[in-house]
């Protein structure tokens, strides 16, 4: 029987079986933020481990509070970056060439086909659109992956997900995504790898596929997954023209890594999208979608557009239409992070960060911010934000707060409203 | 190896999300025992008060996809510090899952009929857990026995005190 391309790279990269149900697999990159490493960083050194498998091998980045907004975030940074220095880690980013580590990572080339990349971040999923194998892990698993290069699996079953059709104006990746969740629930997905494919994902540029990756996670999807092809291949050229004569043999090449015709799959869905509204998230679970037809009218206070789901350039140039010429309501404020500094510099050189600062946004540095509700971009207790980020739990944006999830174009379109509004009616 | 059992925390509802079991602005710890008087502090249940109502259980019993969320393991070790070394639920998010074992802690799965009869057992109820026979047996409003099955390699985890240990010997 055939394989999935999750079996092939789980197969590739066996290092034991503890049990049928268990693999131990080795790690090609094992990515480390501010918040969750630090810990980990202090418990190997307390157990006398402070070591690390494979310098080049580890990536590190300030990302969440950046710059530090006080002492105790000071400390997680002054630990990561000593360790980083420590430990010889050349791939360490921070401020100044820090961004959002699941935009970031991906812009540096550092993830490719057939790998398998683990991150104590749940979004991890998202390196899955380059047709490899990324799990967020806790600190435990992370701390073994420093210093061991592997992590355990339970042996994974994979949906396949095709999405055929094509996408109306206004609608992207991520309405995609959420009416998908909304389907299957936010634990719909649980222990499963989502394979993504079909039409529309062929279509799709790596930030649109990245964006469908990156909330798998809020289906309970280990992991997000598309077969890579040429629009990956030209994606990572930059990083892989050593490797290969030409771009075309980069692509027959990582064919290799393609789920077979008669490969098993747990469960097959097919979703058209042709008729697919703009979707928003309405409660406080990612599951909790609608049409944001039916929502028109929401009153909202902020707009938040950025983070690791809609931060990166094709996100910024989307909305800047919408903006463009407008500016922001009376009643809202609206805030850009730009995810890495790339795309912060892009955004200026194509003219999008006027834009967004002529319609009234503050453009802050790129980092997780008002994502997380940890440093800025926090809301006060009763107030709504039209969100591109990927959570809407009760608190996350700040307590008391309501974040509705969407598009950058309808939060962009929302911005200017000051409250939810069908976007395609200003496109 | 530890014993694993105590008075139980009910919590009747699904999805219980990382973030409400330690919210994210408890992250900048980095001690596990600065989290201990956070636990479960934005979760909204009728008439639940997280400090007064998690203090001296040692099991909590809850329904499906528990843990969801971020891979925070801070989430497991606000549990931890506080006593309670148990969750058993209809069925969990895997990272959440993944990170109790890893800590040499319990993520049990029974299905939901046992979860339901658990929680009509009321207030007062402990739990004990034999790994060997596999086997919880609760006493509150009544005395009741629930199978359990958990996977080899957990059970490695939990007997070598986690995964860091674990593999630390083998690989
Ligand atoms: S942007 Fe938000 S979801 Fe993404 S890594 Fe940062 S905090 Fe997590």
């Amino acid at each position: 029987m055939g394989k999935t391309i999750t079996e092939k790279i789980f197969e590739a990269h066996r290092r034991d079986t503890p049990s049928d149900n268990n693999v131990v697999l080795d790690i090609d990159v094992v990515m480390c933020h501010e918040i969750t490493t630090p810990i980990a960083i202090n418990d190997l050194e307390e157990r006398g481990m402070d070591r690390v498998f494979d310098p080049a091998r580890i990536k590190v980045v300030i990302d969440h509070v950046t710059p530090s907004k006080d002492t105790k975030t000071a400390t997680q940074a002054k630990i990561l970056r000593d360790w980083a220095r420590r430990q010889h880690i050349k791939d360490f980013f921070d401020i100044g060439a820090n961004g959002v580590c699941h935009a970031l990572f991906p812009e540096k080339g550092f993830i490719r086909p057939g790998y398998t990349v683990i991150m104590g971040d749940s979004h991890t999923c998202t390196h899955g659109a380059f047709g490899a194998f990324a799990a967020g892990v806790g600190t435990t698993d992370l701390e073994v992956g420093i210093l061991k290069g592997v992590c355990s699996f339970r042996l994974p079953e994979t949906m396949k997900i095709t999405i055929t059709g094509s996408l109306g104006k206004g609608v992207f990746a991520k309405d995609v995504i959420l009416r998908i969740i909304k389907e299957l629930t936010v634990n719909g997905a649980t222990d499963k790898v989502m394979e993504f494919c079909g039409p529309v994902v062929d279509g799709m540029s790596m930030e649109a596929r990245m964006t469908l990756c990156n909330m798998a996670i809020e289906a309970g999807a280990t992991c997000g997954v598309c077969l890579p092809d040429r629009v990956t291949a030209e994606y990572l050229w930059p990083f892989i023209q050593d490797e290969y004569k030409n771009i075309d043999e980069a692509v027959v090449d990582f064919r290799k890594w393609h789920s077979d015709g008669d490969a098993h799959y747990f469960s097959e869905k097919t979703f058209d999208v042709s008729t697919l509204p703009p979707q928003v998230t309405y409660g406080f679970k990612p599951d909790e979608v609608k049409d944001i037809t039916e929502m028109a009218g929401t009153m909202i206070d902020q707009v938040y557009m950025g983070s690791c789901t809609n931060g990166r350039i094709e996100d910024l140039r989307a909305a800047a239409e919408v903006l463009k010429g407008r500016k922001i309501a009376g009643n809202v404020r609206a805030i850009l992070s730009p995810a890495t500094p790339k795309v912060y510099s892009q955004a200026m050189d194509e003219g999008l960060i006027k834009i967004f600062m002529d319609a009234g946004f503050c453009v802050t540095n790129p980092t997780c911010g008002a994502c997380l509700g940890m440093s800025n971009g926090v809301l006060a207790a009763g107030e709504v934000c039209a969100s591109t980020t990927n959570r809407n739990f009760n608190g996350r944006m700040g307590k008391g707060g309501m974040v509705h999830l969407m598009s950058p174009v309808s939060a962009a379109a929302a911005a200017v409203h000051g409250a939810l509004v069908d976007p395609r009616e200003m496109l | 190896m530890k014993t694993f059992g105590g008075p139980v925390l009910f919590l009747d509802r699904s999805d219980i999300n990382t973030d409400e079991i330690i919210p994210a602005k408890y992250l900048t710890e980095n001690s596990k025992l600065a989290l201990k008087p956070y636990i479960l502090e934005d979760l909204k249940l009728p008439g639940f008060d997280p400090l007064r109502d998690t203090k001296g259980k040692g099991v909590v019993v809850t329904r499906s996809n528990f843990g969801c969320g971020s891979s925070r393991e801070h989430a497991v070790w606000v549990f931890e510090v506080n006593d309670i070394n148990v969750v058993i639920a209809e069925s969990f998010a895997r990272i959440f899952r993944q990170n109790m074992f890893n800590c040499g802690m319990l993520a049990i799965e029974l299905p939901g009929q046992d979860i339901d009869a658990l929680l009509s057992l009321g207030g007062k109820t402990t739990i004990a857990v034999d790994l060997d026979k596999e086997t919880i047996t609760a006493r509150g409003a009544k005395e009741m026995t629930c199978k359990f099955a958990l996977n080899s390699f957990d059970k490695d985890l939990v007997q070598a005190g986690g995964w860091l240990a674990y593999a630390d010997k083998k690989y």
